[in-house]
């Protein structure tokens, strides 16, 4: 997902009867669907597994910029420009609402850039692919959007205030990037032969890493396990991208576009679609670095905000310089 | 008027606006701080939609069934009637400040200028875009202003942007046959009238930027009339990339 493997710090799930006081009436509140507020007494370990998951989710709307920048000069027409333009402007005001949501727990937004940049977070593993071709920016509103909105619509219901808060309007935001994602499919499927060609092209590449985005499976993994106990973590991985399939394998085929899965196909029994093995070592090889753009991209965010940095010192001293002037013209 | 020139007149706001924005949005992803990334996108934003506008209606009185898309992605350069200032690089912050800070203030007074336009349509495009422009105007003063009186770097990066910029300044300033077409008929503004209020009001945002006013008042012109600087070519190259390579396709 945008936040992938959060970890909580924890050796195993808390034990109910190793719990402190504070501990178990915080619990107590976090299963009675009381939501947790910046000022609320919190577990170090729930504050800490927060500040991971939603700084993981800001960095990838910020770095998720990117791969849509690479084509928002290039848009086909005015009206897909103009689109483009408004939805990566929508990426950014979401990865502010989650830097605001991040700093309600006690962290400043230029430590959490520095994480970022230092390579001590990460951000979804799906912002390491590049953007080939146009029929890529709608499969990333389509696919990597669609996948995103599945772990965002349960996390409205999270059990941090902010988080909640900020998620349920991300999610509404979300929704109208997805449905433009598959609109600029749709347009190319009916275009020419070139064009259908890039849609599957595009497909081809985008599907797997798109199921990567949920995680590997997590049936057995304790910081999933503890993170859905303290409901920041509200279904499972796998539960996850089995949505995701369900809901995307018949648009796909409404596309006229096949799914690079000869595994895949329908499940009477279960009433789901069966999916060929993911290739779990690419997973890990994005996360280690070994995307075809983690350099990329990380290079340019650092080289933005340090070519930034003068800009952002002179606001500071202009803004000083005011006050003083302010303050010498009320002496 | 003649449709010849209307058609020549509503393409120059419709081609400063397209190519500013395409400059604008070549920022995303890597302005100084989140909010300038939101802030530069939303300006270009508006501008996409200002020139969809211009463009459209110039198809129209062109009457050859050229749309905005058309118009913007299937002409060449020398066919462009843009200002120069709006087609240079984006450079540094303060150069993308200071372009957007000198184009704003001419592009606020045009656009109020037109809102009585004889045209009403020229009038409902120009009240609509005078909304957008005004808050850009306010942005990119700040800007100048922060950037001016900010620090000792700043301050100098400031000042060699408006220095570099000036240049391409006057010919907002400077009406032609078909400026003054336009002005007669009662649809466009009267370029020359505008040199006092936007000397004014640039002039008192740069004093109190502690930004000296360029003394060499020389004008490079042509832009407006199609005889472009160099960077045009390569802005539309990447600009115009897909419907020059699929030609006829739908997107």
């Amino acid at each position: 997902m945008y936040a992938q493997l959060v970890d909580t710090g924890l050796k195993k799930v808390v034990d109910p009867a190793e719990m402190t006081p504070e501990e178990r009436a915080f619990q107590a509140r976090v299963d009675a669907d009381v939501k947790v507020e910046p000022k609320d007494w919190m577990p170090d370990a729930y504050r800490r597994t927060l500040v991971r998951q939603i700084q993981q989710h800001a960095h990838s709307e910020i770095v998720g910029m990117l791969p849509e920048g690479n084509w928002v000069t290039r848009a086909p027409t005015l009206k897909r420009k103009a689109i483009l333009m408004a939805k990566i402007q929508d990426e950014g005001g979401h990865g502010l609402y989650l830097y605001s949501a991040a700093e309600t727990l006690g962290v400043s937004r230029d430590d959490l850039i520095d994480d970022l940049h230092a390579g001590k977070v990460k951000y979804s593993s799906i912002f390491n692919y590049p953007t080939l071709n146009w029929a890529d920016i709608g499969a990333i509103g389509w696919l990597v959007d669609g996948a995103a909105i599945m772990n965002q619509i349960p996390l409205c219901r999270c059990s941090y205030g902010p988080y909640a808060r900020a998620m349920v309007r991300i999610c509404k935001e979300e929704s109208f990037h997805q449905r433009q994602g598959f609109d600029i499919m749709l347009s190319m499927c009916r275009g020419t032969p070139e064009q259908k060609a890039m849609a599957q092209d595009s497909l081809d590449r985008w599907w797997w890493p798109s199921l990567m985005m949920f995680g590997p499976p997590d049936a057995e993994s304790v910081h999933s396990a503890q993170s859905m106990r303290w409901k920041i973590k509200l279904l499972s991985n796998d539960e996850l991208r089995q949505r995701f399939v369900d809901q995307t394998v018949p648009q796909a085929e409404f596309l006229g576009l096949t799914v690079p899965d000869p595994a895949l196909r329908w499940n009477e029994e279960r009433g789901h679609h069966d999916i060929g093995p993911i290739d779990w070592s690419e997973f890990q090889d994005v996360l280690r670095g070994h995307g075809p753009c983690n350099r990329d991209r990380l290079r340019t965010r650092k080289q933005a905000w340090e070519d930034g940095e003068w800009v952002r010192e002179a606001a500071m001293a202009h803004a000083r310089k005011r006050a003083e002037r302010a303050a010498r013209a009320a002496a | 008027m003649k449709d010849t020139d209307r058609f020549e007149f509503l393409l120059r706001f419709g081609d400063s606006a397209l190519v500013l924005a395409q400059r604008l949005s070549e920022w995303v992803g890597k302005g100084p701080i989140v909010e300038e990334d939101i802030a530069l996108t939303n300006v270009g934003l508006d501008l996409v939609g200002q020139a969809r506008m211009w463009l459209s209606c110039a198809g129209e009185v062109e009457g050859r069934g050229r749309d905005e898309d058309a118009l913007a992605f299937r002409r060449d350069a020398h066919e462009f009637r843009n200002a120069l200032l709006v087609e240079q690089p984006n450079g540094g912050y303060a150069d993308t400040m200071a372009r957007q800070f000198l184009f704003d203030h001419w592009h606020l007074l045009a656009l109020k200028a037109m809102e009585g336009s004889r045209d009403e349509r020229v009038a409902a495009i120009a009240a609509k875009s005078a909304k957008e422009v005004a808050y850009h105007v306010e942005r990119s003063t700040d800007w100048v202003i922060r950037l001016g009186d900010g620090t000792d770097v700043s301050h100098e990066r400031m000042q060699d942007a408006i220095d570099g910029l000036w240049m391409f300044a006057g010919e907002l300033l400077l009406p032609d046959a078909v400026d003054d077409a336009a002005a007669r008929a009662g649809i466009g503004p009267d370029l020359a009238a505008l040199a006092s209020p936007w000397r004014e009001a640039v002039g008192a945002a740069l004093a109190e930027a502690t930004i000296a006013v360029p003394a060499d008042d020389w004008a490079q012109r042509g832009g407006r009339q199609g005889r472009h600087t160099e960077h045009l070519g390569h802005l539309l190259a990447e600009l115009q990339f897909l419907q020059r390579a699929y030609p006829g396709a739908q997107w």
